[in-house]
């Protein structure tokens, strides 16, 4: 038994039954880490000292038989934008390299309430501005099923400390696509919740108004563990549900004979490499078998959802990324600085990497005076019929069903000298995000050898109905199953 | 096809607080150039009597009281700051002499 190819509720039984200890397992993880991401480069730091010390608390309260949760004892990785008190937490920008906050993130609390061992913090696309991890200040991450390939952006190195089995469970973070897109290159389980069930605070903002928190795991119901953990009305974020979460793992079993999935054609284009368009002919085929009713849905602004995810990024990301002005923290660069300004200047130029710079720089273009009408408006007006069209096509079915990219992980470099290339490989996953509705990642088989993954999109607050389709077909399937190479030790 | 030449580029960068070279202008212009072209596409959509977007989940506001509640102590807010001087952020001249 292969330890960190276990799965939470695996290892959970485990741990509850003492068969294995939680400082064994997480020692397992560590040791792991040290030997393999050298290839994977999926960390961006290590917390051995903190893991273990999570652990031998883990080990204890399971000893006393005290506040045992499912992920008590439980190693897993977490997406360098959200905040770790005392852990450095980077975004992968030499703008932060060494920031170490003062406080948690709300999820950083509740996942340390939970008893949930974190192990280290994972690369990613700088301030999650990216497609294919390529964007991280410090180095590139690995697609552990081919090491010449990306593991996708901009959560790619939550995805690939996941698919490597680096932890035993990663929280990565979805602004438009940047849980599903990677979850799909590197074949975990992943999910962008409803807008505003998880809190953001301490989570550094890329789009205050698109960014989700969401767990990465090795099957959906995995997923409904970790999302029942860390969801929920946080009042340091007034734009969480009060709403209570319900139990997600409680009806995840049930039938779906007699549900609606719901095919939109809009997402069956040309420019879909046939390999992903076959995987996801054959999971309708299987949902048919399971008993869904087939329906075919029409989201009719769905080529619009990439200029307006995309316009109001850079709106709001110009914005947001004001904070970093070398004065308080981060990043201070004041040679021979005249005045305050002169620090902004030389700081946030030595600071962001060109993919910041160029979204900044486009956001303020977007809202400056004579284009406000013509690109910011105009996009938040699009974004009303795109949340409309969701809505449309959700009142006729129970979920609808989709790609999470028109290919599989492509080549390092491939697309890094052409920004627009790389945007459009977010396609299917960005119009999501401006709607606000959940949406689950599964693996859905191989094309030529790589991953493809799927995405399952719900009605808001719906995530039960997500979990328990992607379940079902998990049941059946056994492509989320499958690791690569690099952990064949079994 | 749009063009965004130098000086505009410059414009925005300053907008940003963005130090930035001739050549950086010169290399984004031409990027920018293709991506607001492809924004353009958005001008097919009619949106005559569309209200734009505002809010995506929960459209109330959240009030609270007003209490004194302790907050972090200031050694430990100024761990992160690059100069203080005194308890307090140190910075150079922020209104000029011009």
């Amino acid at each position: 038994m292969e330890l960190t190819n276990l799965t939470i509720q695996e290892a959970s039984e485990l741990l509850k039954s003492k068969k294995i200890s939680s400082v064994e397992l997480t020692k397992a993880t560590l040791d792991r880490i040290h030997n393999v991401d050298s290839k994977v480069k999926s960390y961006v730091t290590v917390t051995d000292e903190l893991a273990l010390q999570q652990a031998k608390q883990a080990d204890e309260r399971i000893a006393k038989g005290e506040n045992v949760t499912p992920l008590t004892g439980i190693p897993f990785s977490m997406k360098d934008c959200i905040s770790t008190r005392n852990v450095r937490t980077t975004c992968s920008s030499k703008i932060l390299e060494n920031y170490v906050p003062q406080y948690n993130a709300t999820v950083t609390n509740k996942l340390a309430d939970a008893g949930a061992v974190l192990v280290g913090k994972t690369n990613m696309d700088e301030f999650g501005m990216g497609s294919s991890c390529e964007n991280s200040a410090f180095f590139n991450t690995h697609n552990p099923w081919d090491l010449n390939r990306v593991p996708g952006g901009s959560s790619g190195g939550a995805a690939a400390s996941m698919s490597a089995s680096l932890c035993n469970f990663s929280i990565g973070e979805d602004t438009g696509g940047s849980v599903r897109m990677p979850a799909g290159f590197c074949n975990v389980t992943g999910i962008k919740p409803t807008y505003g069930r998880v809190s953001r605070y301490g989570l550094i903002s890329l789009v205050s108004s698109f960014d989700c928190i969401g767990p990465m795991t090795r099957d959906a119901y995995d997923c409904a563990t970790v999302l029942e953990a860390i969801a929920g009305h946080d009042e340091k974020d007034s734009t969480t549900y009060q709403s209570a979460v319900p139990s997600y793992t409680q009806n995840i079993n049930k039938p779906i004979k007699g549900m609606k999935l719901g095919i939109s054609k809009e997402y069956f284009v040309a420019g879909m490499e046939a390999g992903v368009e076959s995987a996801m002919q054959e999971a309708i085929r299987t949902y048919e078998k399971l008993g869904m009713e087939i329906k075919e849905v029409s989201l009719p602004h769905t080529k619009y959802g990439l200029p307006v995810y995309y316009l109001l990024l850079f709106a709001e990301a110009s914005s947001n990324l004001a904070r970093f002005d070398g004065t308080r923290f981060g990043l201070s660069v004041s040679d021979n600085a005249k005045d305050v300004i002169d620090i902004y200047l030389q700081t946030r130029h030595a600071g962001f990497g060109d993919e910041v710079k160029r979204r900044m720089m486009l956001g303020a273009y977007a809202l400056s005076a004579g284009y406000y009408d013509a690109y910011y408006l105009k996009a938040q007006k699009v974004r009303t019929l795109l949340r409309r069209d969701f809505e449309t096509a959700l009142a006729s079915c129970d979920i609808l069903l989709a790609p999470t990219c028109p290919t599989t992980a492509f080549k390092l470099g491939e697309k890094t000298n052409d920004p627009l290339a790389m945007y459009l490989s977010d396609i299917y996953v960005v119009a999501t995000n401006p709607a606000g509705v959940p949406a689950l990642a599964l693996p859905a088989g191989f094309s030529k050898d790589m991953p493809v993954g799927m995405q399952l999109i719900g009605k808001h607050l719906d995530e039960a109905t997500l979990f328990q389709v992607g379940h079902a077909y998990q049941q059946v399937t056994d492509w989320h199953k499958r690791l690569p190479s690099l952990c064949h030790r079994r | 096809m749009s063009t965004i030449d130098t000086k505009t580029v410059k414009h925005v960068a300053n907008l940003v607080r963005l130090g930035i070279s001739e050549e950086e202008a010169q290399t984004f212009s031409g990027q920018f150039s293709s991506i607001i072209d492809y924004f353009n596409m958005l001008n097919e959509v009619d949106t005559e009597n569309v209200i734009p977007a505002s809010d995506i989940a929960n459209a109330e506001n959240v009030l609270r009281e007003d209490e004194v509640k302790p907050s972090m102590n200031r050694e430990e807010f100024l761990k992160n700051a690059p100069q203080t001087e005194r308890g307090y952020i140190k910075v150079p001249t922020v209104l000029g002499e011009e």
